[in-house]
């Protein structure tokens, strides 16, 4: 059955629309207007047209930092997304095991970000952090404070802990949401584990995971708090993803311009995710209706 | 089966072990941390906790942060419910555009508007106020809210509406008494999440707010940046930053998964 077709509807979504705009639309403008002037101070400006962006656009750190971010994101995938399916597979379907792995495996998501950075810093200093000591036990010289390569398997480690969860619930969602029939039809046909899991629990699963993809990519992309508390965005700059290099420059050197010439064009990348992104759901949607 | 069991309990206590450790070292005073390597606390002090809760710069932090997270409930359902509803029920000019545009705002990097909320917020007043963060966390939690509600009314046949109608009832009067109590878990799920995201923000609620509503994620990022680090002092007041969550959780634990799903977060 089709929506009802009526214009009236707007004014339910005024409140909305007014709120988002305060906060998003009147932010957005001053950032456009920052980023086509020389700041000086209050009223001592400059029109400069578009030499802050071309200025960002060649700016060689910010290439550096996003391919590492891409890396990042890209690295964070692969993990994350098979992890997530291979422990939604083995949580306890019913009963009190299911609601106690559930609440447990949802309790990293409700840490505020800067407390997983702590968590983190406190669980793998080599003095006095369980991690870091057991690896240093091993006789592996463990500081991720000194070393590029132990700052990126510090971090990833973080972020898979942290995240690999959010992961875990969407797809167990997923699952929960297979009728049993279709299990007991695999199992009359006499299906190894590996066919239902196949045939059956990965394509149901399709709509959860392109979600979960799809935000993990974003959020993952964003960002700031946990290796901003983990590393500082170091040891030297390897560390240094999108957000952590942009806050540095508006808040750190407050260099407006360069600033938002930068937010603009971060922001116009994710638009363009955001859009592709869009476009997957509707598709998925309209995928499930058929089938 | 037996095989999976065990790997997923092995699993569970890897996810629990740095959140264990954070625990016992709160549980130590800074000389003992420093001093030996223990793997539980030998000597259980609660000075660290005790040190919070009589320190005021402390746990103000606390009230502050949950003062502007439960504003920015209330503010992003009473605007996302009949908006919700408008995008679950009604095709208008723009509705496609609109959700899309609400969307971005979701994804929108929080230090693209840093500088600008900075300068919105201190030229119309309202910097270091608790409805400043309330307000800034709108910006993501309102088109969330929008689309989890959305998933939830539209779940809810549309025959309910219109026998109501046909019955007499005034739109405000059906909403509120008729189809809200439909939605219900829906609502708790929404809430939840808004909860969830204006808990663990850091960015905005540091840089709106100097002393008045300065939240504890931003006391504590303070501490870890200068002084002499008390370790102790620090794993307390993250452990008493994880039970507001953990509590939150446990209240929508049967609707969690079901929630993680329609909202697509």
């Amino acid at each position: 059955m089709d929506k009802w077709k009526d214009n009236k509807a707007w004014f339910l979504v005024i409140p909305v629309f007014i709120l988002v705009a305060f906060s998003a639309i009147i932010p957005l403008m001053t950032v456009v207007n920052y980023s086509v002037q020389d700041i000086f101070g209050p009223g001592n400006r400059l029109f400069v047209g578009t030499e802050w962006f071309k200025e960002t656009l060649s700016d060689t750190r910010l290439h550096d930092a996003l391919g590492r971010q891409l890396l990042f994101s890209g690295l964070v995938l692969l993990i994350e997304m098979p992890l997530g399916i291979l422990i939604a597979l083995m949580m306890p379907k019913k009963g009190w095991a299911s609601s106690l792995s559930l609440v447990l495996i949802a309790l990293p998501l409700l840490i505020p970000w800067n407390v997983i950075g702590t968590i983190w810093i406190i669980f793998t200093r080599p003095d006095i952090g369980l991690l870091g000591a057991a690896i240093n036990g091993m006789g592996v010289a463990f500081d991720h404070t000194n070393s590029a390569g132990q700052a990126w398997i510090t971090l990833m480690l973080m972020e898979v802990w942290h995240w690999t969860p959010l992961v875990a619930l969407l797809a167990f969602a997923g699952l929960r949401a297979i009728p049993e029939a279709y299990f007991q039809a695999a199992k009359i046909d006499g299906a190894s584990t590996w066919a239902t899991f196949w045939y059956i629990q990965l394509p149901k699963m399709r709509g959860v995971l392109t979600i979960a993809l799809l935000l993990r990519f974003m959020d993952s992309f964003l960002i700031y708090a946990e290796p901003f508390v983990l590393t500082g965005g170091g040891p030297g700059n390897t560390t240094t993803f999108l957000s952590i290099y942009l806050v540095k420059i508006a808040v750190g050197q407050f260099d407006l311009g360069p600033a938002a010439a930068f937010s603009l064009i971060y922001f116009l990348i994710i638009l363009l995710f955001c859009w592709l992104f869009y476009q997957v759901l509707l598709n998925v949607g309209k995928g499930e209706k058929t089938s | 089966m037996k095989k999976r069991t065990i790997a997923f309990i092995i699993y569970l206590v890897l996810l629990m072990l740095p959140i264990y450790w954070m625990f016992n070292m709160s549980l130590q005073t800074n000389a003992d941390i420093m001093g030996s390597f223990n793997l539980y606390p030998k000597n259980i002090t609660f000075s660290n906790y005790m040190n919070i809760f009589t320190d005021s710069a402390w746990y103000n932090g606390y009230i502050n942060s949950i003062i502007y997270v439960s504003m920015n409930m209330v503010i992003s359902l009473a605007v996302a419910l009949p908006a919700a509803y408008a995008f679950s029920r009604y095709n208008f000019i723009g509705d496609k555009q609109i959700f899309f545009w609400l969307l971005t705002n979701r994804m929108a990097p929080a230090a693209v508007f840093l500088l600008p909320f900075f300068q919105l917020y201190s030229t119309v007043g309202l910097i270091d106020t608790h409805i400043a963060v309330a307000l800034a966390h709108c910006l993501f939690n309102v088109p969330l809210s929008v689309w989890i509600l959305e998933g939830f009314m539209s779940g809810v046949p549309r025959e309910i509406d219109e026998t109501a109608f046909i019955d007499g009832y005034k739109f405000p009067r059906f909403f509120l008494t008729i189809f809200l109590p439909l939605i219900k878990s829906g609502i708790g799920v929404t809430a939840f999440f808004c909860f969830m995201f204006s808990w663990v923000e850091l960015l905005f609620a540091r840089t709106l707010t100097v002393t008045n509503a300065k939240p504890i994620a931003a006391i504590m990022t303070r501490t870890v940046s200068s002084s002499g680090l008390d370790w102790g002092l620090l794993a307390a007041a993250g452990i008493l930053t994880i039970v507001p969550g953990a509590l939150v959780i446990y209240f929508v634990r049967n609707n969690l998964a079901k929630g993680f799903a329609m909202g697509r977060v």
